[in-house]
């Protein structure tokens, strides 16, 4: 008993300065747990740190298995050469090589008259609509695009590539050649190797000269936009967005014009207009064309 | 499948050659530093210091003893693999753009550019076995041909040396004598300056990608063209899979497209073609740049890019490549 008494305490007497290596027998033994089934190998060990306080550090790999190389006894005895050159310097912390975190694929050919671009490999379009510079909001609707949102989204048949619209015809075009304008992420359907002329592809035609208000006024609303923006040329909508509770503008609303070249001169002209004391910000609604 | 990427180089790369028992993989770059990583894992074994220029291309002798590289400095090296040490140095008059080892590694041919005034030529080297016995002098010289002459390889059992270059004209000279012994034909040919070539693992038939936007197979002893492939973009570099009939091709972007590119990264890709349908199989993404340099691994499972961006990226195919049908 005595002894069990004296394993729990420490008699401070009999420690010396310095000897906190003498303390182990009080740490629980380290543990290793794995590698599981995902390659997850955890080590557990407990020391002491300068304060002398108990510390449990939790080291947690994963354990993967390369491609397996087939060495010949030659390449085996190079394995063991010595690193040189700009090597010789090298340290754990270097990071010349790396894992790629991408899974890439090899990605097979799409037929002609599909969808000319599409998201990265491991890209969501949501990354893609936020790498875009816009205000990271998700619209309930299209669930996508990100700088607007209502229940009725305006902006659903813009949505990203990855859906596919029903009414497009297949043709015999081939894939769109890298010189068209590329838009960034998102080809606008009638860009793409598939383009349908039809009176519905006329409003998505709209809908690419398509220029973004923001740093509008609380009290700012259609008729206004559509007021300031005409003088530029026909609009074919204009849409303002209203926060539903308070009934105050959002701060920004979507002008589409006819022909591309007014949506151009409105914005260069408009961008930075001073309007209701706010200085108005008007440019592309989808990246830039160029 | 995930690709290892190898940032040793701080400017774009030029040539990636992996050894012939495909466990060393040797970058170029222009960068003036020639870089070797295990072909596995992408560890960097080492560096060969002593060069001043852009290091254009390299070859490695078959028992992975020795390695040539040709230069912009106006010089070809030879190099100890293991050590990374300097053995010799050739001088030229000119930047030196294509090295390659003979057969049985006695002979290397190296061709310079038409700098300045001098013309481009195609020089063969003896290389000694004792690195004492070394000299600079030349087995043979071919001049005469006008562009600029970007790859010059050995054909089957040294018997000629095929070049290739600015003109767009494949030319198979006899390698003894130094005469042309056959040009290839300028209507199927390449319209635009070949780029890259690259043989098959038995120097039977070879491939050639040019700025023309195709690349095309040849047959080495007849010059016959056998197959084209066609894509968008010029072609900066061409491979053959040693074990399956595949062809991988990676290029750049024409001038005029540069600023209507989307700056979207990783868009640039190796593409596949299947070598006898001519089809594409598919591509292969991740590059910010133009691929450069391109390299399949002798076993067939696995390849390499380099790019404009310095990044070198070592792919192991998935199960799915190999199952692929046509």
């Amino acid at each position: 008993m005595a002894a069990a008494a004296a394993q729990q305490k420490i008699r401070w007497g009999e420690l010396e300065e310095d000897d906190g290596g003498d303390l182990d027998f009080l740490l629980p033994p380290s543990v290793v747990v794995g590698p599981d089934e995902n390659g997850i190998k955890k080590v557990i060990v407990y020391k002491f740190d300068d304060d002398g306080n108990k510390v449990r550090v939790t080291t947690t790999t994963r354990v993967r298995k390369l491609a397996r190389a087939r060495l010949s006894r030659s390449a085996i005895e190079r394995r063991q050469w010595p690193k040189f050159g700009d090597a010789l310097k090298e340290d754990a912390g270097s990071r010349l090589t790396m894992v790629s975190t991408e899974e890439i694929l090899l990605e097979r050919p799409r037929a002609p008259g599909s969808k000319a671009e599409e998201p990265a490999a491991s890209g969501d379009p949501l990354a893609m609509a936020s790498k875009g510079g816009a205000v990271l909001m998700v619209c309930r609707t299209c669930g996508k695009k990100g700088d607007h949102w209502t229940s009725k989204c305006p902006y659903k048949d813009l949505a990203p590539p990855t859906e596919t619209f029903t009414d497009r015809p297949p043709t015999s075009d081939g894939p769109p050649a890298p010189g068209g304008p590329v838009k960034g992420a998102y080809v606008p359907p009638t860009m793409r190797g598939g383009a349908d002329r039809t009176g519905d592809s006329m409003r998505r035609r709209n809908d690419e000269n398509s220029v973004r208000v923001t740093n509008l006024s609380e009290d700012t609303r259609e008729p206004d936009l559509l007021e300031l923006f005409r003088s530029f040329g026909p609009v074919s909508r204009v849409y303002v967005a209203v926060d539903q509770k308070t009934g105050l503008s959002r701060g920004f609303g979507f002008v589409n014009f006819v022909h591309r070249e007014d949506a151009e001169k409105a914005i260069s002209k408009l961008n930075g207009y001073g309007y209701d004391n706010l200085i108005l910000r008007v440019e592309w609604a989808t990246p830039r064309p160029n | 499948m995930r690709p290892i990427l190898m940032k040793g180089h701080e400017r774009p790369l030029t040539f990636l050659r992996c050894n012939r028992d495909g466990d060393l993989l040797f970058s170029c770059a222009k960068d003036h530093t020639p870089t070797v990583w295990y072909a596995d894992n992408g560890d960097r074994l080492g560096t060969y210091r002593g060069h001043n220029g852009a290091v254009w291309t390299c070859d490695v002798s078959r028992d992975s003893a020795r390695l040539i590289t040709g230069s912009a400095d106006q010089t070809a090296k030879l190099w100890e693999v293991s050590t990374g040490k300097e053995l010799f140095s050739f001088r030229f008059d000119a930047p030196a753009r294509s090295v390659e080892f003979a057969i049985g590694d006695a002979l290397a041919v190296v061709t310079t550019d038409n700098f300045m005034d001098h013309v481009p030529t195609v020089q063969v080297k003896h290389i000694a076995e004792d690195i004492d016995d070394q000299t600079e002098e030349s087995a043979l010289v071919i001049t005469g041909i006008k562009g600029r002459i970007n790859r010059a390889v050995w054909g089957p059992l040294n018997r000629t040396i095929i070049t290739a270059g600015e003109d767009a004209t494949i030319r198979i000279w006899d390698s003894e004598t130094g005469q042309l012994l056959r040009e290839s034909d300028k209507e199927s040919g390449h319209q635009k300056t070949i780029s890259s070539l690259s043989k098959s693992l038995d120097w039977s038939h070879f491939i050639t990608g040019s700025l023309d936007k195709s690349a095309k197979l040849w047959d080495t002893r007849t010059l016959t063209l056998i197959k084209t492939y066609v894509t968008e973009r010029p072609v900066n570099a061409v491979d053959i899979s040693p074990t399956h009939d595949t062809v991988v091709l990676g290029g750049g972007q024409d001038a005029m497209n540069v600023t209507m590119t989307d700056r979207r990264a990783g868009k640039f890709e190796a593409k596949f073609y299947h070598k006898i349908l001519q089809e594409e199989i598919g591509g292969v993404k991740g590059h910010f740049g133009p691929i450069n340099a391109l390299a399949f691994n002798p076993d067939g499972r696995s390849f390499s890019s380099g790019g404009e961006d310095g990044y070198v990226r070592l792919h192991h195919f998935d199960s799915d490549y190999f199952s692929i049908k046509m």
